[in-house]
């Protein structure tokens, strides 16, 4: 708790001092958090062309019940020609969640992340014209959720259960469904280095890449994702390929199930 | 560690608070009502911990003993405890006689410091519990509570009680020693009158809390308790019950609770997704609902998901 309140605090006080880099396009953040033209210079690369868009709906509970699991449904389907969607939170030790390019799926995914204080939580979709829509909630939380020890360690059989996966598709509502057995250890608390899933690529039966989630410290402890096809495009099976930054592969197979 | 303590003390002495504030000083108003020979019941409201509220929305017993009165469950905050005291000094003079917690729920524990010199007993593992949690329990209670909590710090109890036949100052109960709310619950029957006090494990009108909850479990618990037939049941949470409904009520919320989540992670639903769906009618009505259900997604989903959802690799 101590290191994730000076590091919040550190980003704080830098605030003033950031303002002074003004972003090129300078926008009226609804939450007014604070920090929002920070994370558009660092996050996004300070883009010539973004708007804040309604269109972009970013649901979550308005309070995190459980700090360590904050679910999120990201969805962007309101927009064609989506590229990219960065999720992240204004307030947090490593604000950036995860960047979710869905190539042939639906810009839309549900997905858990460790909260660390309240804050605003954004998606920032970037479509193939480089124009980037940002559209985010915001989010109570008692926090802690990045700066604790991943809760698998207290089991003794982790390791045997690292990158196990559950999940299936729903052919006809179009659905992806994963589960990934991870620590995802943040690297915040003291003595634990980081140890997460870097990405997890999807591809059907030729191979052809479906979608990609580039994964980031704030996912939560065995990473949970819905993701969402148009279903009469959906292959039958998809490949699920992935790993993590030591090297450990991930690798499953998604089929539709016997119900629905 | 700066804890939210800390904080609250920063802002009290930096902020400057509108002049109500201290005009009129924040308390409880408890009244206990007669409900048995001897037994007085301090009734919560059926909300979640609110800065309106205080907390004050747990259930709690008195009992006539040799010495004083016995108290089942102390509260929120050591304010709560405080206004407790106030309270059952009216009754009996000479005060708290001995304390029962019925779990480590800070609601149910955290008036235990008023009464920190008298024998304040629980199940083993409940005090391991309120130890192990009881700090992070505090942050969360001064974060949802603001300056209702001030001054308090969490005691656990301070006596092992074991399930059977036990005598509490000088009163014969039935103790027994359950779960399914957390992994330690205690039930109590009143051998004079019959009166069974449930603690978390019955809830009436007001949506039952899971975050440390074993759905199976718990209807075993409430198998047991059924069969008891007890005349009168005093319930963690909500009004006293002479039916027997607060036993049935919350059976008949955790099974469609249990079935609500088990299609959801049959249907590939995310958590958000899941608190779209309308709760029925029967439940809508409960106090503290949507919340309850929206913390139950959060608390149960994972587990449930993971039973359902087939190996891919
Ligand atoms: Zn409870």
């Amino acid at each position: 708790m101590l290191r994730s309140t000076l590091a919040s605090l550190a980003i704080v006080l830098a605030g003033p001092a950031i303002a002074a880099d003004t972003p090129h396009v300078q926008l009226t953040d609804p939450y007014d958090s604070g920090m929002w033209d920070y994370h558009q210079i660092k996050l996004l690369g300070d883009p010539d062309d973004i708007r804040f868009d309604d269109r972009i709906k970013v649901r979550a509970p308005e309070a995190a019940e459980d700090a360590f699991n904050v679910p999120v449904l990201v969805d962007a389907t309101a927009l064609e020609d989506v590229e990219e969607i960065v999720v992240s939170v204004d307030y947090g030790p490593i604000p950036h969640i995860l960047t979710y390019r869905p190539g042939d799926a639906l810009p839309k995914i549900g997905l858990r992340f460790k909260i660390d204080q309240a804050t605003a939580i954004r998606a920032s979709v970037r479509t193939k014209s480089d124009r980037w829509h940002v559209g985010g909630t915001w989010i109570d939380a008692a926090g802690g959720g990045c700066t604790a020890p991943a809760q698998a360690y207290a089991s003794d059989d982790w390791e045997e259960k690292l990158g196990e996966i559950h999940g299936r598709l729903w052919a006809a509502s179009g659905r992806a469904r994963l589960i990934v057995d991870h620590p995802m250890d943040t690297g915040l608390a003291d003595g634990i280095p980081v140890f997460i899933i870097r990405n997890l690529d999807l591809s059907d039966d030729d191979g052809h890449k479906l979608a990609s989630i580039e994964l980031r410290e704030p996912v939560n402890e065995d990473p949970a994702f819905t993701l969402f096809f148009d279903p009469a495009t959906m292959p039958p099976l998809i490949h699920v390929a992935g790993r993590d930054n030591n090297g450990n592969e991930i690798e499953a197979t998604l089929m539709a199930g016997e119900a629905n | 560690m700066p804890s939210r303590r800390a904080a609250l003390g920063f802002l009290a002495a930096s902020v400057a608070l509108p002049q109500h504030v201290f005009a009129q000083p924040l308390s409880y108003d408890l009244r206990p009502v007669p409900v048995l020979p001897g037994i007085w019941m301090i009734e919560g409201a059926t909300e979640y911990f609110s800065m309106q509220n205080g907390g004050a929305i747990v259930n709690c017993a008195l009992l006539q003993g040799e010495t004083g009165l016995i108290l089942i469950d102390s509260g929120s905050s050591r304010r709560y405890g405080e206004a407790l005291n106030t309270a059952i000094r009216k009754l009996d003079l000479r005060g708290v006689s001995a304390v029962v917690n019925t779990h480590h729920h800070p609601d149910h524990f955290f008036g235990n410091q008023v009464f920190a010199d008298k024998p304040i007993l629980a199940l083993g593992q409940t005090g391991a519990l309120a130890r192990a949690e009881g700090d992070s329990f505090s942050d969360n209670m001064y974060r949802l509570l603001g300056d209702w909590m001030r001054g308090t710090e969490p005691v656990a109890p301070n006596t092992v009680l074991d399930p059977g036949e036990v005598m509490i100052d000088g009163r014969s109960f039935t103790a027994l020693g359950l779960s399914g709310h957390t992994a330690a619950d205690l039930a109590l029957i009143d051998a004079e009158t019959g009166l069974l006090i449930t603690g978390d494990l019955a809830f009436l009108d007001r949506a039952p809390t899971t975050p440390h909850a074993d759905l199976a479990q718990w209807q075993t618990s409430l198998d047991a308790l059924v069969a008891i037939g007890a005349p009168a049941i005093l319930p963690g949470h909500g009004p006293l019950d002479r039916t027997g409904a607060s036993l049935t009520q919350t059976r008949d919320y955790l099974i469609w609770l249990n079935e609500t989540l088990t299609k959801a992670a049959q249907n590939g639903q995310s958590m958000v997704e899941i608190m779209d769906v309308a709760l029925p009618a029967e439940f809508a009505g409960m106090g503290a609902q949507p919340q309850e259900f929206y913390r139950s997604v959060s608390h149960l989903y994972s587990g449930i998901e993971r039973a359902v959802l087939p190996r891919a690799n």
